[in-house]
């Protein structure tokens, strides 16, 4: 019976707390994410959501002053034991940011980066990593040829979209998207959107965004956050239509934001 | 119509055009003694430099011949302390920008390279005596004065390094480590070689500041006079700010030289210009291709 939550819940928060300094910017989350799902986390500015998500691959650790409280179980193994492999876990568990941060090299070598890192040096190899992540970012037709070229020579888009290859050469389990598209047009923000429904196929995507519309479009489940806490968490269509909080009701109506 | 008139009307405003000019007249002043301070060595050195001027060893007691071996000696002497100082700079920094957390030793460390920046050249000129030619018993010799100088540019190139890692933007680390690179790796593969221009600039403009120093070497590694080029890093060597001190306050033949000592002047000038130059390219480089 265990099992068989686990298997359906990659991550599963417990009583989850985040401080920075004595700032209590999480609190008391508790909420599964499924595997093979889309979870969108929305909420005002300031409400904890990007530090939830950075939990959940350990980016927070960057941040001084930073520590947490409770249980994250990432396939029912808390990462925030003192033995956890960070390293390991965020191979498994990637992130894509707000902004596009391309390393300054080639397309070639940004997305070559995590698996030169792991020692992976054949040629070959190399190059059928870095051939099938740009075909699963949705971005080879567009940069087969200038492969060699500088990755921040490509559009706002196809950035990110780099940037998203770049995980992806990891072959992670879950994908976290950090407001992805707040830095990009339409098109673009349009693109990443059919490339998530894509990805979702073969990984767990965790997604944060201040665009009410982007998480009724994209996810499958929705968690709606304020204060740092975990006002109301469930199905997609529910939260929007239906949603069983006055605050969620609020927030998602535009009344407040 | 009256929106108009107000943007026509220009009334003299006397404290601004006071302020402009004497700013002006400053700053014109300064550019003006620069100017004819190179332009007075200029006049003065270019009549002897010449092919053999830059080639031959000086003859005749240094009255006549050329600076061959002053301009070997400070090449060297330059490169062998650029070569210490860089890795230990570079290392210091890492430590400085990405390591370090604040608290009793950070402190102590930036206090240490702060007030070694403000120590006048003279006393690193002892300093080099005491440590290098005495205790460590290297003797007036070419590697003395190249560690001398090394100590002495130090902090110049741990505070300019650690300005250039802190330049990479935060965003590169954060997408390393969220590939699942280590902290090590992070720094390695991506902060170094974003900061590697600003590095190199800094090592080269500071070099070229401590190719002309005297102080640091008098005691230290600079001979009167050697022959040739030195064979061996415990040889002493002749550099160029040195000979122009010799030549014009220690020999018998002071007004005699005077030309060589202007050509020596000019010399040290243009060395430490064609420096400066390369560090401005490199510069201007890193801009082009910082698209960040």
């Amino acid at each position: 019976m265990v099992e068989e939550v686990r298997d359906k819940n990659i991550f599963e928060i417990k009583d989850f707390n985040v401080y920075y300094g004595s700032f209590l910017a999480v609190k008391r989350v508790n909420l599964n994410v499924e595997t093979h799902k889309i979870t969108a986390i929305i909420g005002p500015s300031g409400c904890g959501k990007s530090t939830l998500l950075r939990a959940l691959n350990r980016m927070n650790d960057l941040i001084i002053n930073s520590w947490v409280e409770g249980q994250v179980l990432f396939k029912g193994i808390d990462i925030y034991q003192k033995d956890t492999d960070v390293i390991e876990l965020r191979k498994r568990v990637g992130m894509v940011f707000q902004k596009p941060n391309p390393f300054p090299s080639s397309v070639y070598e940004n997305v070559a980066y995590g698996p030169k890192i792991r020692r992976i040096k054949k040629k070959s190899q190399l190059d059928e990593i870095v051939e099938n992540a740009l075909v699963r970012a949705d971005l080879w037709k567009e940069v087969k040829d200038k492969l060699n070229e500088s990755g921040m020579s490509l559009s706002g888009g196809q950035m990110q979209r780099l940037c998203i290859a770049r995980s992806l050469a990891q072959e992670p389990e879950v994908l976290l998207f950090d407001e992805p598209t707040s830095a990009l047009d339409p098109i673009s923000t349009a693109n990443i959107e059919n490339l998530l429904q894509e990805l979702r196929k073969t990984i767990t995507i965790v997604i944060v965004t201040h665009n009410m519309q982007q998480a009724a479009r994209v996810s499958d489940l929705t968690a709606f956050m304020y204060i740092g806490e975990l006002i109301e968490f469930g199905n997609t269509d529910t939260i929007f239509v239906n949603p069983q909080n006055k605050l969620t009701e609020e927030y998602i109506t535009g009344r407040f934001g | 119509m009256r929106g108009g008139e107000l943007i026509r009307r220009k009334r003299f405003n006397f404290k601004e055009g006071f302020f402009l000019s004497l700013v002006r007249t400053l700053g014109f002043t300064g550019a003006i003694i620069l100017i004819g301070i190179l332009f007075f060595i200029a006049y003065n050195g270019v009549r002897v430099l010449s092919w053999e001027f830059i080639t031959q060893p000086p003859v005749d007691a240094m009255t006549k011949g050329g600076i061959f071996p002053v301009i070997i000696g400070t090449i060297l002497l330059t490169f062998i302390c650029m070569i210490v100082v860089i890795p230990i700079g570079v290392t210091t920094a890492i430590f400085l920008a990405e390591y370090s957390k604040r608290g009793f030793l950070l402190k102590t460390v930036m206090m240490s390279i702060y007030t070694l920046a403000g120590v006048p050249s003279v006393v690193f000129g002892l300093f080099g005596l005491a440590v290098f030619v005495v205790a460590f018993r290297f003797g007036m010799s070419l590697i003395a004065g190249s560690l001398t100088l090394a100590v002495m540019v130090l902090p110049y190139i741990i505070s300019t390094s650690e300005e250039a890692i802190k330049a990479v933007p935060y965003s590169f680390r954060e997408a390393s480590l969220a590939c699942g690179a280590t902290k090590w790796q992070t720094i390695r593969k991506i902060v170094l070689p974003t900061a590697m221009p600003g590095i190199l600039t800094g090592a080269i403009l500071g070099t070229a500041k401590v190719s002309g120093e005297t102080a640091p070497i008098m005691f230290t590694a600079a001979a009167f006079f050697t022959p040739g080029i030195p064979r061996s890093l415990l040889e002493p060597v002749m550099a160029l700010p040195y000979h122009i001190y010799v030549l014009a306050t220690a020999g018998t033949h002071i007004e005699e030289t005077r030309p060589i000592q202007y050509g020596t002047a000019l010399t040290l000038i243009i060395l430490v210009l064609l420096m400066n130059l390369l560090g401005i390219i490199l510069r201007m480089r890193k801009r082009v291709k910082r698209a960040w």
